[in-house]
């Protein structure tokens, strides 16, 4: 219910007082913007210059097999899967509402909607998540998506949106990652160390 | 009422520190040129720079339209709409639903718009710990400072600095300044504050008036952390955040990191609408704080384009020379000039003069504000206000009473070009020429102009 609060109002009339003039909301002609010929290529490059790691994989099976070859994974014990014909989870996230109870969690590995050429990043629907904080507290985090599924740039990515309702939705671009001291770039502030991202082959 | 700031006087221990300055300037032309790589990465660039720029010119044409539209939208989706009309109110409607939760661990994410407002200190001193996550923050509030800039708040603290705060601290190896152990050391001790946070308050980069959801970007993941573990989200945000469409974003989160840090895109782009469930809370405040005042000025409305990006100072050659804190502004650098004296135009009055115009700034701008027209403008008012330094008015006055007399003008001339030739040093480098302390005096030519034209092209 909207309140009608004197503060509210005194705004308002502000501004509904001094009419402006403005032009018309553009929109972005797509024959402007920037494409690519092989964007699942452009997507990987951009994914390491952002401190991200990609695979193409022929299959969900062989998202675990990637998996294994890693140190920090072999070795991690909690596992949270939401891609479960790729890799089984030991964490299980059933009745689970505590986000604190996955403090320890040492691998998240998450489903992708979709890839931005452009940018590295990637389309998480919070819909897919038990617990939204499973992509952030993770000390690793791996995202599965489908090779056909990506777009060029932002403009085709927010088309492929459009319809989001929410609660949650999110853009990840790369591992978390600091500058702050110096400008030296440190990968793993506060979110995952690292980001692996397996693009399975569905064609 | 505040202190009146003469740039100058604050600046003068940066730019006498001549090791501190360069390193300064060279750490920030650093990212204008990873910048500078990022657009020319894009060859639409211009064309996102001037759709930007059109889209917050409508949106701020039709802001009472949006802003009652994001507030439905909001509201439909279980938020928590408030209003402030300025810092105080906002800090008030912060505190009031900290108390109605009985809370007093907060987890905040960088805002620049809570900095503005003085947040922090107004919850401290109601018995509440507040905690920045954001590293350079963190960084800046262990040692009792303010962020020097808005984008990378401890860009003016050098490594072994960050070493001892957090050695002091933290309780890291005396001497330590390596920044992946140091940022290591945060990363554990701030675990520990996200763990235990109450409430998660954040900033807002976008807020979208066709679904009431908002955006909120960082690299480090901080905001996320601290709103998906607390029940309770606090999102601040000034008035003109809005975009009017979620396709919108478009424009702007290809903008936004590019022209702050050269980085094609933030590691995080959260879109928040309404709370995570039916157990858990989102509370939006939009603030005024001066800007529908911003809104009623044709000279400086399109400063409400700002996209706080950072951009504009790290291409600002008196910025990167005098450091963040010299402005004693929340917001510092060719924007900071541009909003401070509208809110206080006596004691912000010697900032649009902190400004070479040299117009890096505009060009910069990924939202196309005039910035160093702008920044002209203000040197206009102040004139009109009479809120010239006193020197400067003597002087003008002086200097237009001879532009106007032209025999006196040539009388003037004569005697400068002789004085310059046969004065003695000690005679113009006193304390009563500013211009000498840091200059050598011209060399007078032999001649005036006016004879030269007269002698060459005259007839
Ligand atoms: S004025 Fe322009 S360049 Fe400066 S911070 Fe704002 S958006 Fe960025």
């Amino acid at each position: 219910m909207i309140q009608q609060t004197p503060s509210r109002r005194a705004i308002l009339d502000r501004i509904k007082t001094q009419p402006v003039e403005g032009p018309a909301l553009p929109d972005v002609d797509p024959n402007i913007v920037i494409a690519f010929d092989d964007p699942v290529a452009k997507f990987q490059e951009m994914l390491i210059a952002v401190g991200g790691q990609s695979h193409v994989v022929s299959s969900y099976e062989a998202v675990g097999k990637t998996l294994q070859t890693f140190d920090e994974f072999a070795s991690a014990k909690h596992l949270v899967s939401l891609v479960p014909e790729a890799v089984a989870g030991t964490v299980s996230t059933e009745s689970v509402r505590d986000p604190l109870a996955y403090a320890t969690v040492d691998w998240t590995i998450a489903k992708g909607e979709f890839m931005v050429a452009e940018n590295g990043a990637i389309w998480v629907d919070g819909k897919t998540l038990p617990h939204r904080v499973l992509l952030f507290i993770a000390q690793y985090l791996a995202i599965v998506v489908k090779k056909s599924e990506i777009v060029s740039n932002m403009h085709q990515a927010y088309e492929r949106v459009d319809g989001f309702g929410g609660p949650f939705g999110i853009f990840v671009s790369g591992p978390s990652k600091t500058a702050d001291i110096e400008q030296s770039l440190v990968l793993g502030a506060h979110g995952c160390r690292k980001l692996q991202v397996f693009i399975v082959d569905d064609k | 009422m505040l202190p009146i700031v003469e740039h100058p006087a604050a600046a003068k221990e940066f730019v006498t520190n001549p090791d501190r300055s360069r390193w300064h300037d060279r750490a920030l032309w650093f990212v204008r040129s990873k910048r500078d790589l990022q657009a020319s990465s894009l060859p639409e660039w211009e064309y996102l720079r001037q759709t930007a720029s059109q889209i917050k010119t409508h949106t701020i044409a039709n802001l009472a339209h949006y802003l009652e539209q994001f507030e439905q939208n909001a509201i439909a989706a279980g938020a928590k709409v408030y209003w402030a009309e300025d810092a105080a109110e906002h800090n008030e409607i912060v505190l009031q639903i900290l108390r109605e939760h009985r809370t007093s661990r907060i987890v905040k994410s960088k805002s620049m718009l809570t900095e503005e407002c003085g947040l922090n200190h107004h919850l401290e001193a109601n018995g509440i710990d507040v905690v920045d996550t954001d590293l350079g923050e963190r960084i800046v509030q262990l040692r009792k400072e303010t962020p020097s800039h808005i984008v990378l708040p401890a860009i003016h603290i050098k490594k072994e600095e960050v070493g001892e705060t957090f050695h002091e601290h933290l309780g890291t190896e005396a001497g330590a300044s390596d920044p992946k152990y140091l940022t290591e050391a945060a990363r554990g001790h701030l675990r520990d504050k996200f763990l235990a946070g109450q409430i998660g308050i954040t900033g807002v980069n976008f807020a979208i008036a066709e679904t009431g959801g908002i955006v909120v970007c960082t690299n480090e993941g901080n905001a996320d952390l601290g709103t998906s573990i607390p029940k309770v989200h606090i999102a601040c945000m000034g008035i003109e955040k809005l975009v009017p469409r979620q396709r919108d974003l478009g424009v702007f989160t290809r903008l936004l990191a590019r022209s702050a840090t050269g980085q094609p895109i933030t590691s995080y782009t959260s879109h928040f609408i309404g709370p995570k469930d039916d157990q858990s809370e989102l509370h939006i405040i939009l603030v005024d704080n001066g800007r529908t005042k911003l809104r009623s000025s044709p000279t400086f409305r399109a400063a409400m384009h700002c996209i706080r990006c950072g951009a504009c100072m790290n291409t600002c050659p008196v910025y990167r020379r005098s450091g963040g804190h010299s402005y004693r502004a929340t917001v510092p650098g060719p924007i900071g000039s541009v909003l401070s004296p509208t809110r206080d135009p006596n004691s912000y009055k010697s900032l649009p003069y902190a400004c070479s115009l040299c117009g890096s700034c505009s060009d910069v701008c990924p939202v196309k504000i005039p910035l160093h027209h702008q920044l002209l403008a203000w040197r206009g008012e102040l004139v009109g206000k009479k809120l010239l330094p006193m020197g400067k008015r003597v002087a003008m006055t002086l200097a237009s009473h001879l532009f106007r007399h032209p025999r006196l003008f040539t009388t003037a001339g004569a005697i400068g070009r002789l004085s310059l030739r046969v004065m003695p040093r000690w005679m113009t480098h006193n304390r009563f020429n500013k211009w000498s302390i840091a200059r050598d005096m011209p060399k007078p030519p032999q001649e005036s102009f006016r004879n030269w034209h007269r002698r060459h092209r005259g007839n």
